[in-house]
């Protein structure tokens, strides 16, 4: 049966939607998620119009259907609003509470850092934190250094904290839906320049498991973990390589926190050589400790070097150019996979 | 007001619109990156502080800066070559429209991060006094900054340690679609001064005199030692939080919305003597050169060497 066709905002619209229609206690909080409040002309019969339905559109027509009390307008008090969410979370409502940069956490990372995501085991586990942190994180459209960092591996580094990354509509929807559900904090980051990217959406409910990756092609020669917009780099690459004979598996991390360690060493241990794309600046992200473990764990299966195609480390350029050179492509993969796959091509 | 003080706010003013004017039509043809939040419909505020200030005083901006850069004496060449990321931009093409900057001219940056300035202004008022110097300190901030919890700890520190900082609040009535009545406790955001030991002051931000005027007596009190203000200046955005929003938000009602500080001012300054009709026409169109100059310089400027990419990540 052909699928519908939807794309990865809307599959997270609907994912939003789909929650709070079945759940009364999940509500949805952040700046100008609807927008215009108290604006008279945007209320009639009692029904709200959004004036943006979140910047970029991902809660468009929510505050429509579930009123001013479940979608809710905050000032611009981002350690106000999160810290109200984890209160919430922590009392009986299941918020998703939105950060609509990942960049402006530095005015809200303690409820996360020292609240939310320590609750639980400070408190013996007496407490539950559902709550879904929506944010979006990545270069690539000309918003310069406040508006583009790579931060949910910073995210990830927090014990309490889990954190998923979907690289497709059918995994945004299905993973929106399972943190929602989770009672636990979760990180749930979107890459802002694959929004527009249309893929399969089932129109009903259904979970995507959390901490679990996916094999996204499969190969034998040389596996590629990658994490959000940057799978799609990997499987450029992949077809590329595939020409010159070289077999290559793609594995889509989707949970950079905890991840799925499972997956990745038992591609490895097939393959025996692995590049880790992640486009967070280089140190101490999720592709260092995704080699880092390997290394460990699979170190005798292993017939080259681990490589990581990052960021460079520096912020986020503006100027056009320099935005591009910043981002890992496939050009930056190809090279790096020269290394490690020279006596495997075909001539 | 000095005729020379009217003639360098009305240049100014000009400089601003034609500025924005040219960036809404550029973007527009998709020659910048990202986006433009346009500062057209509050220049009163930019010119009638910055017309109190000199090179050596410093401001901190927003993310609706390209008023204040302007006012403050940045090369306007530079700064539209840095909102279209090319080579000769003040920050090289790095920073772009959020980021414009030129601390030589006392401009700490626009600013991405919505209540950024607070303490930043701060700071720069800390140097000032701990170094002897006889100069302020301006933060500019929106009204829906002023929510920011940074806000209360930006003023409060300024005010138990007495720094020369003046806080100029724009309160256009929204932060991008949502009212400052919804979102803000207070009905203003001078009367918090109160709550921080200092004076709050409200003034008509359409009206450059008016703002001009507050910001004279904040100075003096700066100077004199006797610590922050507050002045909150009412005004509009002539156009949405960013292009392409597409304002749902407005309406018809909303206070100076029919208002523009440009006419307002040109025909006070006429009316007063302090310019002649002769010269507010040819600032006109003397700004209107300046600010097409910058476009052509700005299109020309080849784009940064890629080698930049990794420079001035550290001193
Ligand atoms: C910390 C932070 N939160 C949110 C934003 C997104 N944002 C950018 S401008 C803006 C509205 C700011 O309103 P206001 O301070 O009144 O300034 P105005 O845009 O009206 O000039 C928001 C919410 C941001 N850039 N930084």
């Amino acid at each position: 049966m052909a699928e519908r066709k939807i794309s990865f905002m809307n599959a997270i619209t609907e994912s939003m939607d789909m929650a709070m229609e079945k759940d009364d206690r999940v509500i949805l909080i952040g700046t100008d998620v609807a927008g215009g409040a108290e604006v008279d002309h945007l209320i009639q019969d009692d029904v709200y119009e959004d004036a943006f339905g979140g910047v970029f559109g991902l809660s468009k027509g929510l505050v429509g259907k579930y009123g001013r009390e479940r979608v809710i307008d905050t000032p611009i008090a981002e350690h106000g609003y999160f810290s109200a969410a984890v209160g919430a979370a922590a009392t009986g409502l299941r918020p998703i509470s939105e950060l609509m940069f990942n960049d402006f956490i530095g005015f809200a990372l303690d409820p996360i850092l020292n609240q939310g995501a320590k609750m639980r085991y400070m408190f013996g586990g007496k407490a539950k934190i559902p709550l879904t942190v929506r944010t979006v994180h990545g270069a690539g459209v000309g918003a310069a250094a406040q508006h583009s960092q790579t931060l949910y591996g910073m995210f990830g580094s927090i014990p309490g904290v889990k954190v998923v990354v979907p690289s497709n509509p059918y995994d945004a929807k299905g993973l929106m839906l399972a943190a929602i559900e989770e009672d636990n904090l979760i990180v749930f980051s979107e890459d802002k320049s694959i929004y527009g990217m249309k893929g399969e959406v089932p129109e009903e409910y259904y979970t995507v498991e959390i901490g679990k990756a996916s094999v996204t092609k499969e190969g034998k020669d040389l596996t590629i973990v990658a994490i959000g917009k940057m799978v799609h780099v990997a499987l450029e690459v992949a077809e590329g390589l595939e020409k010159d004979g070289v077999s290559i598996e793609v594995v889509d991390l989707r949970t950079v926190a905890p991840w799925d360690e499972e997956t990745v060493l038992e591609s490895v241990k097939k393959t025996g050589r692995l590049i880790v794309i992640d486009e967070a600046n280089p140190h101490n992200n999720t592709a260092t400790d995704v080699a880092s473990v390997v290394a460990d764990k699979a170190f005798d299966y292993l017939d080259g070097p681990i490589k990581t195609v990052c960021a460079p480390d520096t912020p986020v350029p503006f100027a056009a150019n320099l935005e591009k050179a910043y981002i890992p492509d496939a050009n930056k993969v190809l090279k790096v996979a020269e290394e490690l796959i020279f006596d495997l091509k075909k001539e | 007001m000095e005729k020379k003080t009217a003639l360098w706010i009305y240049q100014k003013m000009n400089e601003i619109r034609f500025f924005e004017e040219q960036v809404r039509r550029i973007f527009g043809k998709g020659l910048i990156p990202g986006f433009v939040h346009l500062y057209a419909g509050e220049e009163a505020v930019a010119t009638g502080v910055m017309a109190q200030l000199e090179d050596s005083d410093y401001i901190t901006s927003t993310h609706r800066g390209h008023g204040h850069a302007i006012a403050k004496g940045c090369d306007i060449n530079g700064m539209m070559a840095e909102i279209m990321g090319k080579k000769d931009g003040l920050g090289g093409g790095k920073g772009g429209s959020m980021h414009v900057a030129d601390i030589d001219k006392g401009m700490l940056g626009a600013n991405g991060i919505v209540g950024g300035g607070f303490g930043l202004a701060a700071g720069a008022a800390l140097s000032i006094k701990t170094l002897g110097n006889d100069n302020v300190a301006v933060c500019f901030f929106g009204d829906g900054a002023s929510n920011e919890g940074t806000f209360h700890e930006g003023l409060n520190l300024a005010s138990i340690l007495d720094l020369p900082v003046i806080f100029v609040c724009e309160n256009n009535q929204f932060g991008e679609g949502t009212p400052f009545r919804y979102a803000s406790a207070s009905e203003t955001v001078a009367e918090r001064a109160s709550a921080y030991n200092m004076p709050g002051v409200r003034v008509d931000g359409m009206d450059v005199e008016a703002v001009y005027k507050a910001t004279e007596e904040a100075i003096e009190r700066a100077k004199a030692g006797k610590g922050p203000t507050l002045i909150e200046c009412d005004t509009y955005r002539q156009y949405g939080h960013f292009e392409g929003d597409e304002q749902k938000y407005k309406s018809e009602d909303d206070p100076n919305r029919d208002r523009d500080p440009i006419i307002e001012f040109r025909g006070k300054a006429v009316e007063n003597g302090w310019i002649t009709k002769e010269e507010a026409d040819s600032i006109e169109s003397a700004a209107e050169k300046t600010i097409e100059d910058a476009v052509a310089f700005a299109e020309v400027s080849p784009l940064p060497d890629e080698s930049s990419l990794y420079k001035d990540v550290f001193a």
